[in-house]
């Protein structure tokens, strides 16, 4: 009981503080450094607390109260109508307006308010979400802590606004704590409209014209979503529903599906899929933390989390497979997109969205093994994507850019650095998360349900293979010699990228704990059942995976006298070794390798336009078979 | 299969796939050499081509070639022995596939321009085979519940009457797994429409050894998956086995490469039409047979 109230108001607290004292560079760095270590020990002692414990329900006197959530909700309303203001935002100031007439009729409609007798819980998948939200996202404060310095000492243009920052990043984690153990809808709806505003404020850190752009288009966006969430609210007032989390999951398919459908809705505008992806893409105009945070720890991990809670409910219906669908063309789409862009961060952005859509598939099907998948995609995504977006980051400083063609030989210019991208594509597409889920786990439990789900699986996986392999491969190569980078790399973003490492490589042996110890518990209370693995299948596994973990120590054995080095053959005669040759017309001319981008196939315009055009059409479905 | 006997086989797969493959290599060289109006090496050349290429000096762009090429071997070996064994056949699937990257890595890593394009076109080629190849063991799993090996293996009546489909698409990417024309884009046997040599530009002695041993051992896994279509049948899958190796050595013969586009999209659509095609009739058939 303590623990989950201490997780959700720590964080506030430390916003407010943060807010007030943190014009401060040292007492800002301080309490960011103190905060993270305080949240991630939280999650921790939270998980040791409630392993092997059934879900806990925490009565809270919810009429004493109400008025204060009331009045944060106002003031949350408040807030987001003074930027839409401000900003002229017609569309937004409509949403906003929407959205608290909604919840005004909920509150003074004159229906019966229905109790939430327990309106906190815990169990093990709140558990698992919570350890995401303060492990990873501590350390990525942590890492932000040496990263913002260096950030404005390259963008000298951009007003140093750190406090509001940190603060930002606290509030937005005490929210996502808030969204993880709310039983409560109308609490769990005001955490996931906190969670919208702080994403508008962070990704506009740096006020420019596009930041403020793209800020705004991820608010309109998630203000959509929560217009839905907020009439699925409605829906369960007026209709005498249940607004406790636990008694609509108990309520069986039938009575909720239309309320449910509707915050399924919020959830893909929240997880960024198609139609509603570009968000996330123009969020990537913040600094690399924000991005860390959005794509991994928070967020769009906010959405998804409302799939797997409703899986049982969306399982075997149309509206599920709808789901499915969405997801299943959002991951197939941005798969192949990916492949023809050479920006780091909008290949991570579209692989982000990609995931996610496999989540959501996974979760809308909603057997318990697909579920199992999406809960193991939701941990080793979070990880990996959170590793790649840091190091990408602390790579953009050393090197000045964040294009992969300007990664090449990143091995021999910044080792470490370059073995934490490597761990992190490793880890998103070979194992453990290419091999145990996306390839094994999901398309085994698609399988039962419509063929047509693997299929786009198969296909898009096969484009994930590209994308990831051609990226490993520039780091890899090394052409010239290692050209000057600049900037020593600060001790907090080494550690936040140690960490994350060990932790990606480490998933590889503990998998089966974790699913054992945390995933089994959640199926059992939902589903009765459990997959068992067959154990031969485990142990090739493992194998396997540790074949993966021991084959680079071979780079250690230095031993061999025999080996003779010599120069690649590069048509000509070698000048310098490899940097430059002389072919036959006799002219001396620098060797350039550059990756294949196959834009005329998977060029990013044509693709995104077919893969919005199918998602809307879907969702038109959608609303026909909701509303029938 | 009990314990013992899995061992075995895994033991008989790494001991004999080699010897086996080997000799198909020496068959397709001779039946080439025909077509093209050539007498032919002996049928044993590829063994003293390998053994020769095992002695000679190691030259190497970098050090860490060796380790590139190391995981393509192992991998390629754990699939088979997975696939052999009665294991899991999506595991083989992505064992095969991780070997595969391995192998691209490699030829990254040398830096040269010449592998450069190689591992680019040996990616776009993975890309172009790996949906159908999910998509032969999902129509493994329609047709017989289980993605299991073993399971598949015991069937009582030849899948091929179920998965025609399947069957055809897998033929198809055959033709780029075993690298012949006219999809050999990454790397050729054919010197007169390479680029250099390739993927394998800067691997020489030893290290084209192993590559070459990678790629028996992969040809006798993608042989053992045709075989799976017609398991109960063992005469008529060795007749099929080398009616269709026949075929994929005349497409070698008369074929010239393709562009990688055409390549890559007919290679999707073939897939999606027969692979795709073959999982959605089978799953409303099963469905309507079971309410």
């Amino acid at each position: 009981m303590h623990l989950p109230l201490f997780l959700i108001f720590f964080p506030l607290a430390l916003a407010g503080l943060l807010a007030v004292v943190g014009g401060s560079a040292t007492a800002r760095s301080a309490l960011a450094k103190i905060g993270s270590g305080v949240v991630a020990a939280g999650a921790l002692a939270l998980y040791w607390t409630t392993l092997h414990r059934d879900a806990q329900f925490f009565a809270l006197n919810e009429s004493g109260l109400s008025p204060a959530i009331l009045g944060v909700e106002i003031l949350v309303t408040i807030v987001m109508l003074t930027i839409a203001l401000r900003g002229r935002q017609v569309l937004i100031t409509l949403l906003v307006l929407a959205q608290a007439a909604l919840m005004g009729m909920v509150e003074f409609g004159g229906h019966a308010h229905p109790r939430v007798a327990a309106p906190l819980f815990v169990d093990s998948f709140s558990v698992i979400m919570a350890l995401i939200i303060g492990v990873v996202g501590g350390l990525i404060v942590w890492h932000a802590v040496g990263y913002m310095p260096h950030y404005h000492h390259h963008e000298s243009a951009v007003a140093d606004r750190q406090r509001s920052f940190f603060a930002s990043i606290f509030l937005f984690l005490g929210a996502m704590f808030a969204l993880v153990f709310a039983n409560h809808l109308g609490w769990l709806f005001l955490a996931w409209e906190v969670t919208t505003l702080c994403s508008y404020l962070l990704i506009g850190y740096s006020r420019t014209p596009e930041a403020v752009r793209n800020a705004f288009l991820a608010l309109r966006l998630n203000l959509i979503g929560g217009v839905a969430f907020a009439g699925a609210i409605l829906y369960l007032v007026r209709t005498g529903g249940s607004l406790a989390l636990n008694e609509i999951i108990a309520s069986g398919q039938g009575a909720v599906l239309i309320p449910v459908a509707l915050i399924c809705f919020a959830g893909l505008t929240k997880a960024a899929q198609m139609p509603f992806s570009s968000w996330l893409l123009g969020a990537m105009v913040a600094p690399s933390p924000v991005s860390a945070l959005l794509h991994s720890s928070t967020m769009v991990k906010a959405g998804v989390y409302v799939f797997v809670r409703f899986a049982p409910i969306l399982q075997n219906t149309t509206v599920g497979f709808i789901f499915a669908l969405v997801g299943a063309t959002t991951f197939l789409f941005a798969s192949c997109i990916a492949i023809s862009q050479s920006n780091a961060k909008r290949v991570l952005a579209y692989s982000t969205i990609a995931n996610l859509g496999l989540i959501v598939t996974c979760a809308s099907v909603g057997n318990a093994q697909a579920v199992w998948a999406a809960i193991l995609l939701i941990i080793f995504h979070a990880v990996a994507k959170a590793l790649l977006f840091l190091a990408v980051g602390s790579a953009e400083h050393s090197i000045g850019s964040r294009d992969i063609e300007d990664m090449e030989g990143l091995i021999s210019r910044r080792p470490k650095t370059a073995l934490a991208i490597l761990i992190g594509i490793a880890g998103m597409f070979l194992a453990p998360f290419g091999m145990l889920v996306s390839k094994w786990a999901a398309i085994e439990a698609l399988m039962k349900s419509n063929p047509l789900l693997p299929v786009a699986v198969a296909f898009g996986s096969s484009a994930t293979l590209f994308f990831w392999s051609k990226w490993m491969g520039k780091i890899l190569s090394t052409v010239k010699g290692p050209p000057p980078s600049h900037g020593p790399v600060s001790m907090q973003e080494k550690n936040a990228m140690f960490f994350l490492s060990a932790l990606t490589v480490g998933l590889c042996a503990i998998w089966p704990y974790i699913s054992s110890a945390s995933v089994k518990p959640f199926l059992i209370a939902h589903y009765g059942t459990f997959v068992e693995f067959n154990r031969a299948t485990i142990l090739i596994m493992s194998i396997m995976l540790a074949l993966i973990a021991a084959l680079p120590l071979s780079l250690l054995y230095k031993g061999d006298d025999k080996l003779r080095i010599t120069t690649p053959y590069l048509g000509g005669a070698n000048v310098l070794e490899r940097d430059l040759f002389t072919p036959s017309i006799g002219l001396t001319k620098p060797v350039a390798i550059r990756n294949y981008y196959l834009t005329e196939f998977f060029g990013e315009r044509r693709l995104s336009r077919v893969g919005y055009g199918a998602s809307l059409a879907l969702l038109v479905v959608l609303t026909v078979v909701v509303s029938t | 299969m009990n314990l013992t006997h899995r061992i075995l086989a895994g033991f008989l797969f790494i001991a004999l796939a080699p010897i086996l493959a080997g000799l198909l290599a020496g068959l397709d060289r001779i039946v080439s050499a025909r077509m093209q109006g050539r007498i032919g090496p002996p049928l044993l050349q590829p063994f003293y081509d390998l053994f020769k290429l095992f002695q000679k000096e190691r030259i190497a762009v970098n050090r860490s070639g060796h380790f590139f090429l190391l995981g393509y071997l192992l991998f390629t070996i754990i699939a088979g022995v997975e696939f052999f064994t009665g294991g899991d056949l999506l595991i083989t699937i992505f064992a095969l596939a991780l070997a595969s990257v391995f192998f691209v890595l490699g030829a990254f890593a040398a830096g040269s321009p010449y592998s450069h394009i190689g591992a680019e076109r040996e990616l776009i080629q993975i890309m172009a085979s790996e949906p159908m190849l999910l998509m032969v063991a999902m129509g493994f799993y329609v047709a017989t519940g289980s993605f299991q090996i073993g399971a598949i293996y015991a069937q009582p009546t030849p899948l091929i009457a179920t998965l025609p489909g399947m069957f055809l698409g897998l033929i198809y990417i055959l033709t780029i797994k075993l690298r012949k024309s006219p999809f050999d884009l990454s790397t050729s046997h054919h010197a007169h429409q390479e680029i250099v040599k390739g993927i394998t530009t800067e691997f020489a002695g030893p290290y084209l050894a192993i590559i070459e041993l990678a790629h028996w051992y992969e040809t006798v896994l993608l042989l053992g998956l045709l075989y799976l279509f017609f398991a109960p049948w063992p005469l008529l899958a060795i007749a099929a086995l080398i009616v269709v190796y026949f075929l994929e050595i005349l497409a070698d013969n008369t074929n010239a490469r393709l562009y990688w586009q055409w390549v890559l999209r007919a290679s999707w659509t073939f897939t999606a039409i027969v692979g795709a095609g073959n999982l959605i009739i089978l799953h409303y058939i099963n469905r309507g047979g079971t309410p």
